[in-house]
């Protein structure tokens, strides 16, 4: 494994500025003792960064160049609990469950890195039941403003706008929570099996107590909750 | 040449992985703590109807200090190499020019619609 011999013969690196030159201006690898599964996924993540990036921008466009009124969102997201309207209820709990998420897959990262199988696999379970219900309720939200006539080409409240960029944002960060499920559950599950501590190479590892992966699924998994910390801002509270 | 520092303790440098990143619980559970301190607060902003530009500057404060924490905190930014930290963090920074751009547009475009088809 040239990653191994990598390992023993690992020269020290120059830090600050002047290692950030060095490193870009080097053969072979740019990214020093950054693995290339953890390079990828931060390149995956920056080219979503763009995708979402351009959502805001174009709901940002949608909604500056209508002379029509926006609807309120404080209004349309309240929910009647208890006799009263409380505005925005049901996306601060959404909030607060995907912080939690990610708060759990942090501590799965931890524990991974301390070769803690079961603590580590039960961390990424509870990341991934947060996860799910975050998407079941985007489920319910979307369901609640259909019924009440919200389409992409039209809404009861104001500008029509408002449907197509509600759906696209909301839609497209809902597919990336889902597809995190998926693969929490599917890397939680091999933890548990205990593929990353067997003596050979296997997918997702390389054995012998490698868990990196967990590190870079909470690198996903962070990116989504990122991704809401400015949905929620722009979107929900502008 | 400068060292850098040591930044994986002994465990983590062992067979296998020499790439670890292992801190703290700790350090993980104010991060969370603050986060939802963060969220706590920017819901009030919503709340509290605080309007202007109280209600923007607000918003956009909680905003950059959760997302500093996650990628610094939980996505080990903070620790890893200038090299990747530059490679990611500054190529977003051009939606901003996207976003300076898209601001006239749009200011031309409400325009024009209400030239053409009336003012509301």
């Amino acid at each position: 494994m040239t990653d191994r011999t990598l390992n023993k013969t690992e020269p020290r690196y120059t830090a600050g500025l002047a290692g950030f030159v060095a490193d870009w201006s080097s053969d072979q690898r740019a990214f020093k003792n950054v693995s290339w599964g953890k390079a990828m996924m931060w390149i995956l993540l920056l080219s979503d960064t763009f995708i979402f990036g351009l959502f805001l921008v174009a709901y940002m466009v949608a909604r500056s160049s209508t002379p029509e009124t926006w609807p309120n969102a404080s209004e349309v997201f309240a929910l009647h609990i208890g006799g009263a309207d409380i505005p925005l209820i049901l996306i601060a709990i959404m909030t607060f469950v995907l912080i939690s998420s990610s708060g759990t897959m942090a501590m799965a990262v931890n524990s991974a890195y301390r070769r803690a199988r079961g603590p580590t696999a039960l961390l990424m379970l509870a990341t991934a039941l947060l996860g799910a219900g975050f998407v079941g309720m985007q489920a319910f939200e979307w369901s609640k403003l259909i019924a009440e006539g919200v389409r992409p080409w039209g809404n009861p409240w104001g500008a029509e706008q408002f449907g197509a960029s509600f759906f696209m944002i909301t839609g497209f960060h809902g597919t990336h929570v889902t597809i995190g499920v998926i693969f929490l559950l599917l890397v939680a599950h091999r933890v548990w099996r205990g593929d990353f501590d067997l003596d050979r190479r296997n997918w997702l590892s390389r054995g012998n107590g490698d868990y990196e992966s967990v590190e870079i699924m909470g690198l996903y998994w962070h990116f989504v909750d990122l991704v809401w910390v400015f949905i929620f801002a722009f979107f929900y509270l502008w | 040449m400068v060292q850098t520092p040591m930044r994986h303790p002994p465990q983590a440098r062992t067979a296998g992985h020499h790439e670890g990143q292992q801190h703290p619980i700790r350090l993980y559970l104010l991060v969370w703590g603050l986060l939802f301190v963060l969220s706590a607060a920017s819901y009030l902003v919503d709340y509290m109807q605080l309007e202007g530009g109280l209600r923007w500057s607000l918003i956009v404060i909680f905003m950059m200090l959760k997302a500093g924490l996650i990628v610094a905190v939980f996505m080990h930014m903070a620790w890893e190499r200038l090299a990747l930290g530059y490679a990611i963090l500054l190529p977003p920074l051009i939606i901003l020019i996207l976003v300076v751009i898209m601001v006239l547009e749009s200011d031309y475009t409400l325009l024009t619609r209400l030239t053409a088809f009336g003012a509301r």
